[in-house]
């Protein structure tokens, strides 16, 4: 069943094409064939994640297979290990089973971080491989390598992206280019399909790219409006500022690795030792980059707020669940390398890390003063995908991964939320302050929906996002990230603040605005079911790695020696008490100051240093000022003059010297060659032989006696010649 | 032999001055009376020479046929009676043409006396009629059907041109 | 009887005859004076027969009366000519009948 996981990315690959083709005849205009393509991707990865589940599951049956690894660290363990961090061992006992292949297992112990030895279990991930096509001694692969990172995701993203298609039959509707916009979510949902299942390198680059592009497309939907066109633009070129990391670090990594694409492969050289430590953190580095870009770490963040020029589900879809993550994924999938890079074991600081940490911090700040509410959230995924990306720096990587499992419902659900307030509620405006305001009362269920997702997106238990993050700032705590953890804490308490503030403007008080004048009222049920789901997933998810099942753990933790070998934490109270209190304090402040207009000292905004720093803030820290008139006017000025005058001068000169030469030249032919030479052979040769004639004419006189004496005149000279000489 | 020659001398003379005058004089009729002269004198070669026949033929043909045909071309062709000074083309080329004549035969002369000297001729017998019809009719009877019809197309040549339409 | 003073006879009836073609502007003394050139042949023809022997005589009796038959044929053709010319343009100058000129 799993290697039969590439039909996923076909399949909205093919509804791509008959959309685009054919879309606009359809009666929902190609809506339906976007639809029914997402329901086949998501029971498929229903069926695949339940296939995995159960090849995992059959791990705990054999138990005693005994299979040696060569991998660095490891020993083998005969007897069924010390410990039983994977559960029951069915009894002890001596029965060998035999496994179905293909299905071979690796079993080893590694060193725990706390000297404890524990066994862990390495489930070999199911790959297909095709060769596309071979050049010389390199074969470009495309395949597919599914093990439980992979179908965590494709879950994800089929769940999601088949919700927001529902959502977006109602919320673009009416719009001229309705067809395109479902061909662009399916070309979309495909390259993430792509990415997620890559077997190689190349392949996830593919599915990069085509994500960068569909993004481009789907935010610059309403290109009619400049602001969207040059939002879509500046995300396609900030991650694509990212993505010359990517390339040069699938580069380093082919040759380092040697000589292969193949992430397997490439990690377990890693981590074997193959690899020399300047040139894995070269690539390391330039991945990292990748991973700014596209997952809008500081400082390429810039792109993703103005990136809510698009669509709402688009939005919803790009930008809380799937695109955003790529980058995540590509770091929790070439772990390997990361690891060895940057020596995440080690504790302390690393790049990955620090560059999370300050995302954070920086975004959750800039949340504070956003008055339009898919900015908020724009930050606020930012801030929460600096969680992950700080959860992989200190090693929580199952903690990154089930985080981003978990917000990817919450955000997608607080997205379509916004979008439905803005559909029925505020008349299109998204403005907090001007035109929200007192939607509670009309708009119950987007209420409660976008209530509950803001609660788990705050870390209360016992919904999703406690868990998931109290994972990652138990991670790092434990690690030996100390100050990465003070950072998680801080950063939660802004998220919980910041959240309420937006619940607060868009949902109480009273109406304002476009609220006040349009009658809002209820969503259709094709806006609030989505929300439904999401809320309740958003409730429920978490618990799929509550302590005690860790269910998510087992079925993702067994991808690579590290991954599998890691610690894991057991819940500790104390962490959990700090990160509930935070985000309870959170709420607080933020209801003090609204509800109950408690302004007193930073909390005065409008003077003095909170004055400052507010503005400062609300110029986005200057970061666009510094890449747009510094960077890219420093830069595309002076090209763009050099192009001009190369263009005008070099150029054109070379080109108009050309057409002169040529039309000199072809004067010269002309006038000198055709007209005097050639004409005046050919008409010097008539000229003579008209003279000639004109010389010769004057023998025929008509004359008969004339010619007969020119004949014996004749007759007499030859004749005397004949004479004379014979 | 002596008689042969003398009348040769004769008739040469009076060929020759004939021939010339025919080229010279200012009088269509005389020119033609002139060469009825030269006519005759070839005649007499003829005879000269044995070929009786051909004499007879010559007179009959010539001075019977050809030379009234000359005086008819003549008179149809108003031709002045009289003397007429225009009869000739102008002096250079009457000069030229002198030249010309003279050079040939000059030239002629030259080689046929170079060739033919100390060549008698002696004619052994009389050519009679006889002979000449036996061999046209046996031996050269083809030319003499495309003579006849040569002398057919002529006639009726010389009429289509002639006639008046 | 030397052949040359025959051969040389017909010589100068020829050139005669040669001189008078040339210099005749009347068509009607051109034609004289090509049957003056004709007769020279015929003389020439028969001298030279009778030098060389009987059979040789008769032969050269024969070609010439060809020689006279064809002479007669062409003068009288001629002589139709010379009429239509006279006829179209009312005088048999030959200097006037240069329609080949050029």
């Amino acid at each position: 069943m799993l290697e039969y996981a590439w039909v996923v990315p076909a399949i909205t690959f093919t509804s791509f094409w008959i959309i685009l083709l054919f879309g606009k005849k359809l009666p929902m205009k190609g809506a339906e064939v976007g639809i029914g393509a997402l329901v086949m991707c998501f029971v498929l990865s229903v069926a695949l994640s339940g296939a995995w589940i159960s090849r995992t599951a059959d791990l705990e049956v054999e138990a005693h297979k005994t299979v040696e690894t060569g991998e660095h660290g490891s020993k083998t363990d005969d007897h069924g290990g010390e410990s039983d961090s994977s559960g029951d061992h069915g009894g002890g006992g001596d029965h060998r089973l035999v496994l179905p292949s293909p299905a071979p297992l690796v079993m080893g112990a590694a060193e725990g971080g706390e000297g404890g030895h524990h066994s862990y279990i390495i489930r070999e991930p199911v790959q297909k491989e095709w060769t596309w096509f071979s050049n010389g001694q390199i074969d470009i692969k495309a395949g597919i390598h599914i093990d439980g990172l992979a179908v965590a995701l494709l879950f994800v993203v089929s769940t999601i992206s088949l919700l927001v298609h529902i959502f977006s039959t109602s919320y673009v509707h009416g719009d001229e280019r309705f067809t395109h916009y479902f061909a662009f979510l399916s070309l979309f949902t495909t390259g993430m399909f792509v990415l997620v299942t890559a077997s190689n390198t190349l392949q996830a680059l593919f599915g990069w790219e085509l994500m960068g592009l569909c993004s481009f497309g789907l935010i610059g939907h309403w290109w009619e409006q400049y602001p969207n066109a040059r939002a879509a633009l500046k995300a396609f070129f900030t991650t694509r500022t990212g993505d010359v990391g990517l390339l040069v670090g699938i580069s380093i990594l082919f040759f380092a690795a040697g000589e292969t694409f193949d992430i397997a492969s490439t990690n377990a050289a890693a981590i074997a030792g193959e690899i020399p430590d300047g040139v894995l953190i070269a690539a390391a580095a330039a991945l990292l980059v990748a991973v700014i870009g596209k997952s809008a770490q500081f400082p390429l963040h810039t792109w993703l707020p103005d990136a809510m020029a698009g669509p709402t589900p688009v939005s919803a879809l790009i930008h809380a669940a799937t695109m955003v993550v790529a980058g995540v994924y590509l770091i929790a999938r070439l772990y390997g390398v990361f690891w060895e890079a940057f020596d995440i074991a080690d504790g302390g600081f690393n790049a990955i890390a620090i560059v999370g940490g300050i995302t954070i911090l920086i975004a959750a700040a800039l949340a504070f003063v956003q008055r339009d509410i898919k900015k908020v959230l724009a930050y606020s995924t930012v801030s929460q995908l600096g969680f992950m990306v700080m959860a992989l720096g200190v090693g929580a990587w199952t903690a990154a991964i089930f985080h981003l499992f978990t917000h990817a419902f919450f955000k997608a659900c607080l997205f379509l939320g916004a979008g439905s307030v803005s559909h029925s509620g505020s008349h299109h405006s998204f403005d907090m302050v001007a035109d929200m305001g007192g939607l509670k009362k009309y708009m119950p269920k987007t209420f409660w929906t976008f209530a509950t997702a803001t609660l788990a997106l705050a870390g209360v238990p016992p919904l999703a996002g406690f868990w998931s993050k109290d994972e990652i700032l138990l991670g790092a705590g434990e690690n030996g990230y100390t100050f990465f953890l003070v950072v998680g804490l801080v950063g939660a308490f802004m998220t919980a603040a910041y959240m309420t503030r937006c619940v607060y403007l868009t949902f109480f008080g009273e109406p304002r605005g476009a609220a006040a004048h349009h009658h809002p009222h209820e969503s259709p049920s094709t806006i609030t079911i989505p929300l439904i789901i999401l809320a309740v997933l958003s409730v429920f998810a978490g618990l799929l790695n509550a302590p005690g099942i860790l269910k998510f753990t087992e079925w993702t933790d067994n991808i690579t020696v590290i991954t599998a070998g890691m610690e894991h934490h057991d819940f500790s109270i104390i962490t959990a008490l700090f990160s509930v209190v935070v985000g309870l304090g959170g709420i607080l402040t933020a209801y003090a100051y609204y509800w109950k207009g408690f302004r007193v000292g930073v909390l005065k905004y409008d003077q003095g240093i909170s004055g400052s720093i507010y503005r400062f803030l609300g110029n986005k820290y200057y970061l666009d000022d510094l890449y747009e008139k510094g960077v890219v006017a420093g830069v595309s000025g002076p090209v763009a003059r050099a192009a001009y005058w190369i263009n005008q001068k070099v150029l054109d000169g070379v080109v108009n010297g050309a057409g002169v030469t040529a039309r000199g030249l072809a004067r010269f032919v002309y006038e000198i060659l055709d007209q005097k030479v050639v004409d005046g052979i050919v008409n010097g040769t008539g000229y003579a032989s008209e003279g000639a004639g004109a010389g010769l004419r004057v023998v025929q006189t008509g004359k008969v006696q004339q010619y007969a004496v020119a004949m014996f005149i004749g007759v007499i000279a030859f004749a005397g010649l004949l004479v004379v000489f014979v | 032999m002596v008689a042969q020659n003398v009348f040769f001398g004769i008739l040469a003379l009076v060929m020759g001055v004939s021939a010339i005058r025919v080229v010279t004089v200012k009088n269509v009729v005389h020119a033609a009376l002139y060469l009825v002269l030269v006519f005759a004198g070839v005649a007499g070669i003829f005879i000269l020479l044995a070929a009786e026949f051909l004499a007879v033929v010559q007179v009959l043909v010539y001075i019977g046929a050809i030379l009234v045909l000359f005086l008819f071309g003549t008179m149809l062709t108003r031709a002045p009676i009289g003397r007429t000074p225009d009869l000739d083309n102008p002096a250079g080329q009457r000069g030229l043409s002198a030249l010309v004549a003279l050079a040939l035969f000059g030239f002629l002369g030259a080689i046929l006396v170079d060739a033919f000297s100390d060549s008698k001729v002696e004619p052994t017998g009389v050519v009679t009629s006889s002979d000449v019809a036996l061999s046209i009719f046996q031996d050269y009877v083809i030319p003499f059907e495309v003579i006849s019809i040569l002398l057919t197309a002529a006639l009726i040549g010389a009429v289509v041109i002639a006639r008046r339409d | 009887m030397y052949l040359t003073q025959f051969l040389l006879l017909a010589a100068f009836l020829f050139c005669v005859g040669i001189y008078g073609v040339i210099a005749r502007k009347n068509a009607v003394l051109v034609l004289m004076s090509i049957e003056l050139i004709l007769n020279s042949v015929n003389i020439n023809l028969v001298a030279l027969g009778a030098w060389r022997g009987f059979e040789e005589q008769i032969i050269a009796s024969v070609f010439s009366l060809f020689i006279i038959a064809v002479a007669a044929a062409e003068v009288g053709v001629g002589l139709a000519i010379v009429l239509l010319i006279y006829r179209n343009r009312q005088s048999v100058d030959l200097s006037q009948v240069a329609e080949m000129k050029g």
